[in-house]
């Protein structure tokens, strides 16, 4: 019985009796993020780094919610848990699972670059690693996060001369935070959804450090959005609610937006190619760095980086689970 | 280069007509001489050829950032265009590099045509180099010029529009001055659109007149006796040029197509010098205008031999008179234009030219009736053109209209699915469909068109769930979608497993009504090949 299978509900620790980020509701979850296809309601009780709760809370409701703090080490059945950062968002962690010597890594979701919010993703030796593959294809490699703020800023500042809004589209948890981040050095107004602004508070209450907003409401009058700055999430995208902008230039930040297509297709004035995920050069660092003997590919370009892995000499299997679409991606303006 | 970049950028990032037309007039106002020229010929299909072909494209890449080729071919699927994966691939120049900086675009563009001829080495070494210095967007527009794939969503209309800005002249002038035949290497940009450009150059022909399709309905068109009627033909729009001695034909996208069509030879000694023919080029034997299919097996192919001749003959059908005895005649009636050509056309006595002939008819019910026999004649349906509309430029409303026959249509069930290109890459766009043939399906056409970008998306999202994720760019799909197909003509073919070749095929609409064991079979499409397909 290998120590972490592969089931119908999700990644399942036989000996420790856990589930990581099931799909489905079990006796206990150990969740790597927030994200609502990694972080799912009706299990009985979940495990999670600190800076997850708020989250979790705001997204699952109240549950029975086991708290550590990245290194910490919890015992489930002789099985020795912990968490690890994987600089992915606020909270977002790798799970390592020991049992007899033998390490297994789920990795979640991550990124290799520091972005200043999320921690920083640390390499965790192990036997094996199951890792996401959501941009494993080797034309996606970012620019610096730096280098890509200054873009968004330029844009900004030549939308705020033309007298319009710069309306920039990202997810509400995790990209939006970057996106204050990066706005922040421009001065001026910036107005947040409703969605967003959710995540806001529930991280300002959490004693995060962010950029002051304002919430946008019916109420706001349309003159306010003259020259600011106003970031949305996805389902917002081309919707009613967008109309209370007079004159504004839509940027869609995501690391999809690496490919011409995908931003001529979604109609942006300009695309970022601003990423939570980790690129083919984090992807292949990480997996070298842990030193694992097998690595299992999971949500993304599985069979390709699979492939590729195998021929540099690195044993590796691609797996079919349910991660990969947040619900922001598909659900409806509100 | 820079500059240049910027400029495709803009254009193909924008929707909006007016900022395309601000970003040229800003182009022209600003960009050197040389590269101005070259953007005039880019954007009127003036591609350079192409010196390097994809593969080798590929495998250089490839090979410059050491990927094995299978995964190449995997970025290409999922980019779905080869100028824009290369253009990722390759690292971007780190600052302090000791790259040259890069050219401005003549410098590229004329490189390419110099290097035409030379060694695949040195070829090489210049393209290797050329990636190197440039950024990741100009790389990608080098990319699509040095692989004869260089297109812009940007109409030649539009190009010439923000050309008559900056240099205060008539679009229509414009327009004419830049047709024909120029080398943009060459010509000075002062020159190509001096006066003399017209009078320099013999085989210059006049932009196209083109209709749009039939909106509303007839009787807004007003009187019947204002209007001309005749078939609308399924051939290659051309013009006929002679003067000076010598015969030009052109096709409608402005290529000078005078060898393909060895039959239209005697016309240099039957025709008037100072004459210009606009009319469509037709497989005609007998007397009978042939299915486009025929003239198929013809176009494309560098040498016509006396099979092709004897095989697919063509005729000319004479739509209109632009010139005569050396005079612009566009600004006369068409009426007027339409009598002096049908003087010259019963003088010269050809039996493969004739005159597109005028549908009488006397009021718009009978003309309703009247189209109905179109497809039995190999025709696409009518024009409506007004008695006394003149010759204009380029695709214009009120006076010409195309009114097609509806298409055929047949109900069919998706096997395969592959990535799409450009706007739909990474998205499963492209679509092979089936017909029954007993419990067999048989694959019978691809569509690309005529689902919404919401309808796409649904079928995409079903191709990823109901097909493994596997190499290689098609996925068979477990056969569940029905979508009607509609097609313009049916052709019989023997290189297809079905035996028939669509012309125009697209999906007209996703039949989630219609389960798959009611879709059409292989002997509907037969009878439909006996009915339309001779």
């Amino acid at each position: 019985m290998p120590l972490i299978s592969f089931t119908d509900k999700g990644l399942y620790c036989e000996q420790g009796n856990f589930y990581i980020d099931p799909w489905q509701p079990v006796d206990k979850a150990v969740i790597t993020h927030a994200h609502s296809d990694h972080a799912r309601g009706g299990s009985r009780a979940y495990l999670c780094h600190r800076d997850s709760l708020p989250l979790l809370k705001l997204r699952l409701g109240p549950y029975n919610y086991q708290l550590v703090e990245w290194n910490e080490k919890v015992i489930l059945n002789e099985v020795i848990v912990s968490l690890h950062p994987a600089g992915h968002i606020i909270g977002s962690s790798q799970v390592r699972v020991e049992y007899k010597g033998e390490v297994w890594v789920v990795s979640g979701d991550y990124k290799t670059e520091a972005d200043g919010l999320s921690g920083i993703f640390e390499a965790i030796p192990c036997n094996t690693f199951i890792t996401e593959s959501t941009f494993g294809l080797p034309i996606y490699n970012w620019k610096p996060q730096q280098a890509i703020y200054h873009d968004i800023q330029n844009w900004v500042r030549s939308n705020e001369l033309a007298n319009k809004t710069s309306v920039l589209i990202g997810y509400s948890l995790g990209k939006a935070q970057r996106l204050l981040k990066a706005v922040e050095e421009v001065p001026g107004n910036i107005y947040v959804h409703g969605a967003i602004w959710n995540v806001h508070e529930t991280l300002l209450q959490a004693g995060f450090k962010l950029p002051a907003v304002q919430r946008i409401t019916p109420d706001t009058p349309k003159e306010a959005f003259k020259g600011s700055v106003v970031i949305a999430p996805p389902s917002a995208e081309g919707s009613l609610w967008m109309r209370r902008f007079a004159s504004y230039s839509v940027g869609i930040c995501s690391g999809w937006m690496q490919v011409r297509g995908n931003q001529r297709r979604r109609n942006a004035d300009a695309g970022f190619a601003l990423s939570d995920h980790a690129d083919w050069n984090g992807l292949l660092q990480a997996v070298k760095a842990t030193g694992a003997e097998k690595v299992y590919i999971t949500h993304g370009f599985q069979s390709v980086f699979s492939r590729y892995l195998n021929e540099i000499g690195i044993d590796a299997s691609e797996v079919k689970t349910e991660y990969g679409t947040e619900d922001e991606e598909t659900q409806s303006a509100n | 280069m820079h500059s240049f970049a910027q400029l495709i950028y803009t254009l193909s990032g924008s929707t909006k007509t007016n900022e395309k037309l601000q970003a040229l007039v800003n182009y022209f106002a600003h960009a050197n001489e040389k590269d101005k020229v070259w953007v005039i010929a880019l954007f009127s299909g003036r591609r350079p050829r192409r010196t390097v072909s994809g593969t080798q494209l590929a495998v250089w890449c490839a090979e410059l950032v050491n990927l094995p080729m299978w995964l190449f071919q995997e970025c290409y699927h999922t980019v779905g265009d080869l100028s824009e994966t290369i253009a990722l691939l390759i690292p971007e120049k780190t600052n302090g590099s000791t790259q040259h900086p890069a050219q401005p675009l003549h410098y590229y563009v004329e490189k390419f045509q110099q290097l035409e001829k030379a060694a695949e080495a040195e070829k090489k070494l210049f393209i290797l180099q050329s990636w190197l210095e440039l950024s990741s967007r100009e790389r990608f527009v080098f990319n699509k010029l040095l692989s004869g794939t260089f297109r812009v969503g940007v109409s030649q209309k539009l190009m010439v529009n923000a050309l008559a800005r900056t240099v205060q002249l008539d679009a229509n002038v414009i327009a004419h001055r830049i047709s024909g035949n120029w080398d943009p290497s060459t010509t000075l940009f002062s020159a190509l659109l001096s006066e003399q450009s017209t009078q320099t150059d013999l085989s210059k022909p006049y932009p196209f007149y083109l209709a749009y399709a039939l909106e509303g309905s007839l009787t807004e068109l007003g009187e019947p006796a204002d209007w001309q009627a005749e078939w609308k033909w399924d051939g290659i729009r051309g013009q006929v040029i002679k003067r000076n001695d010598q015969l030009f034909v052109w096709s409608r996208g402005e290529d000078l197509i005078t060898e393909k069509f060895p039959e239209y030879t005697i016309l240099q000694s039957k025709l008037p010098n100072g004459v210009v023919i606009d009319g469509e080029i037709l497989p005609y034997k007998n007397g009978q205008v042939l299915n486009f299919n025929v003239l198929q097996t013809r176009i494309g192919r560098k040498n016509i031999t006396k099979k092709h001749l004897q095989e697919a003959p063509v005729g000319l059908f004479a739509y209109d008179l632009l010139e005569l005895n050396g005079e612009d005649i566009r600004h006369l009636a068409l009426a007027e234009r339409r009598a002096a050509l049908e003087e010259l056309i019963g003088m010269l006595q050809l039996p493969w030219l004739q005159l597109s002939p005028i549908v009488t008819f006397s009021n718009w019910d009978e003309l309703t009736t009247i189209r109905e026999q179109s497809r039995a004649i190999n025709s696409e349906g009518l024009m409506l053109k007004r008695r006394s509309s003149a010759y204009l430029v380029g695709r214009r409303r009120g006076d010409w209209w195309k009114w097609k026959i509806d298409p055929l249509t047949i109900d069919a069930v998706m096997v395969y699915a592959q990535k799409g290109a450009g706007r739909r890459s990474n998205l499963y766009t492209d679509y092979t469909f089936a017909v029954k043939d007993g419990d067999k399906l048989v694959p019978f056409t691809k569509a690309y068109s005529g689902l919404t970008d919401k309808e796409f998306a649904q079928v995409d999202a079903f191709v990823k769930k109901n097909s493994l994720e596997k190499f290689g760019p098609v996925r068979t799909v477990k056969p569940e979608l029905v979508f009607e197909i509609a097609f313009e003509g049916i052709a019989a073919s023997n290189r297809h497993k079905s035996g028939v070749a669509l012309r125009f095929p697209r999906i007209s609409r996703w039949r989630i009504d219609k389960p798959p064991d009611e879709i059409n079979t292989l002997d509907d499409l037969k009878k439909m090949l006996e009915l339309y397909g001779k």
